[in-house]
């Protein structure tokens, strides 16, 4: 092997090494996190942790089932307003956005998806709390979808403008009516992407703490009316992080497991739905 | 009495019928399009055992925005017939073939000008719907479509539905019927309820043939069909043409000169937007009438 050959070898397992490290140290944090959380995390989640709503601050024992049945509720409720909402402007954005207004309805998508959600939740409380009087789950939710919409719009249009447009023309000379067209068979042809959409949308929005602090503002009770306040996992984690008792402590960390292995599922779901794409039935 | 039947609607027609093949150059005491060349004269027409004009336009002029595709159309398709459109890349033939089920007009910027004549009734006057004219035509284009998130059985009956023909019990009938027509059905008998996409490309194709044939339309537009597959798929969709014309008007766009010369019984050429010339095909082929259409089919351009 002549010295060049030798020396580009060298720089070829040199540059290789280099970008192996790097992808490393990218996911290096994620296991950490995961690490951390369980070490700090697993020892406390037993049943209990899952069925029981917390006891009185300084007592032992105790679970978050509140924290989770009110992230479940708030989430669904996002869910309720978001998806409809969030999935018909992207579709409306691929199909017909060509104008103005899809110029438009665009634009704000991307400054929605843009805003910090600290800001989404002061406007949530702004039109939603301030004038009820008091904080409720449900502003909660709708805060949480607006941070939805946009997301669902933008990869909604994206998964939609991927559908080839021979297969809408096939379709149109076959008879179909426009809005049967979009339907029918590109919003079905795109429905794996858009699945996994909502559920990257979905795991985004379940940790989300700031817009839930001025709507849904926790709860230490177990609680499932929709119009009072009402815990999650992410206002617990904060509520007991920064609390003073080594039992809130050891209660975060397994909450944060919990959330944690929630969007972790949640993702997991996502990449099953993409990779099954082109299955039929 | 079918001959009588066609002179009365040709008598009817802008243009006069002629004795010749084909009729070039104005005629006394007529109104030929004053730009374009003269339609098919019907003669050659009323020679055929079921010589109805199915598709007639008139000075069809197809336009992107400002820019003409093809200019002042004017010819005959008569029923249960096939009929080629040649011409090299950019002549506008898939332009005319759009403009026949009124797809041209979904294209960016895609407007007409002109009449189209279905059974005598212009497609793009005002009464008609777009879509109901477009489940009166099938249409087959260049590359296979099938729809990937519907079964086999799903894509041949996906026009039945949604034009709400048929009854359940009618519908599993006429699926068969419409894949035995398109020389499918021996293939995918067994398998009608698997996916669509795990078909061959020339499979596909034949899928999308008996999808388009399934709800019974008049006429069957062809876009290049075998463009996408290989001599044995491509042999399969022109014995189909030959079967299929009994019962339907096939318009088929091709590239391929000889393809025309196979499955057509007439051949129009386009050339820059423009109908140079159609006649029968072996006439056309044999003794073209334009000095163009023989530079074209002997290779000297396109």
């Amino acid at each position: 092997m002549s010295a060049r050959a030798i020396r580009r070898r060298a720089k070829s397992v040199v540059m290789t090494g280099v970008v192996a490290g790097l992808a490393l140290l990218a996911v290096l944090p994620l296991l950490f996190i995961f690490g951390d959380l369980i070490h700090k995390g697993a020892t406390s989640i037993d049943w209990n942790f899952f069925v029981k709503s917390p006891v009185p601050a300084g007592d032992t024992g105790g679970g978050v089932a509140n924290a989770i049945v009110g992230t479940g509720i708030i989430v669904g409720m996002a869910c309720l307003i978001g998806l409809p909402i969030g999935i018909g402007a992207g579709l409306f954005l691929a199909e017909y956005g060509n104008g103005r207004l899809g110029w438009l309805v665009r634009f704000v998508a991307d400054v929605m998806n843009g805003t910090p959600s600290i800001v989404i939740g002061i406007f949530a409380w702004t039109w939603l709390v301030r004038p009820v009087g008091h904080f409720s789950a449900m502003a909660g939710g709708a805060a949480l979808a607006m941070l939805m919409i946009p997301m669902l719009s933008r990869t909604t249009e994206e998964m939609v403008r991927l559908v080839p447009n021979s297969l809408r023309e096939a379709a149109l000379a076959l008879g179909y009516p426009r809005w049967r067209t979009s339907l029918a068979v590109v919003a079905r042809t795109a429905l794996a992407g858009i699945v996994t959409g909502a559920l990257v949308a979905v795991a985004r929005i379940a940790g989300e703490t700031a817009p839930l602090l001025f709507t849904a503002l926790g709860n230490l009770n177990f609680s499932t009316a929709v119009n009072h306040p009402m815990q999650t996992l992410s206002l617990q984690i904060y509520v007991y992080a920064t609390g003073p008792f080594d039992e809130w402590h050891r209660l975060a960390w397994a909450a944060a497991l919990v959330l944690m292995g929630f969007v972790l599922l949640v993702s997991l779901a996502a990449r099953w739905a993409t990779r099954s794409r082109y299955e039929t039935r | 009495m079918k001959l009588d039947n066609s002179a009365a609607r040709l008598e009817s027609a802008p243009t006069p019928l002629t004795g010749a093949a084909v009729s070039n150059g104005p005629h006394p005491g007529s109104a030929p399009p004053p730009d374009g060349p003269a339609p098919l004269a019907l003669e050659a027409a009323s020679g055929h055992d079921n010589s109805l004009v199915r598709i007639e336009t008139r000075r069809l002029t197809a336009l992107f925005g400002r820019n003409v595709a093809i200019r002042e159309v004017s010819l005959f398709v008569p029923a249960n017939t096939v009929t080629a459109i040649i011409g090299p890349s950019g002549c506008g033939k898939s332009t005319f073939l759009r403009c026949l089920n009124r797809m041209h007009e979904l294209s960016d910027g895609g407007w007409t000008t002109g009449a189209v004549l279905l059974d005598g009734e212009d497609i793009y006057g005002g009464g008609l719907d777009p879509v109901a004219v477009r489940s009166r035509i099938g249409m087959v284009f260049q590359r296979p479509t099938p729809f990937p998130t519907m079964s086999i059985y799903e894509n041949v009956a996906a026009g039945l539905r949604v034009q709400n023909r048929l009854t359940r019990t009618n519908q599993d009938e006429v699926v068969e019927q419409a894949l035995r027509q398109a020389a499918l059905w021996d293939e995918v008998k067994d398998r009608l309820h698997t996916g669509a996409t795990a078909l061959s490309g020339g499979q596909q194709q034949r899928l999308c043939i008996a999808r388009a044939v399934a709800p019974r339309p008049q006429v069957l537009l062809l876009d290049e069909p075998t463009a996408s597959l290989d001599p044995a798929g491509t042999q399969r969709i022109e014995e189909l043409c030959h079967e299929l014309k009994r019962q339907f008007t096939i318009v088929i766009v091709t590239h391929n000169m000889q393809q025309a010369a196979r499955v057509s019984d007439y051949t129009a050429f386009f050339y820059l937007g423009e109908l140079i010339e159609i006649d029968r095909t072996t006439q056309l082929f044999t003794k073209p009438a334009k000095e163009q259409t023989e530079a074209y089919l002997t290779g000297r351009f396109g």
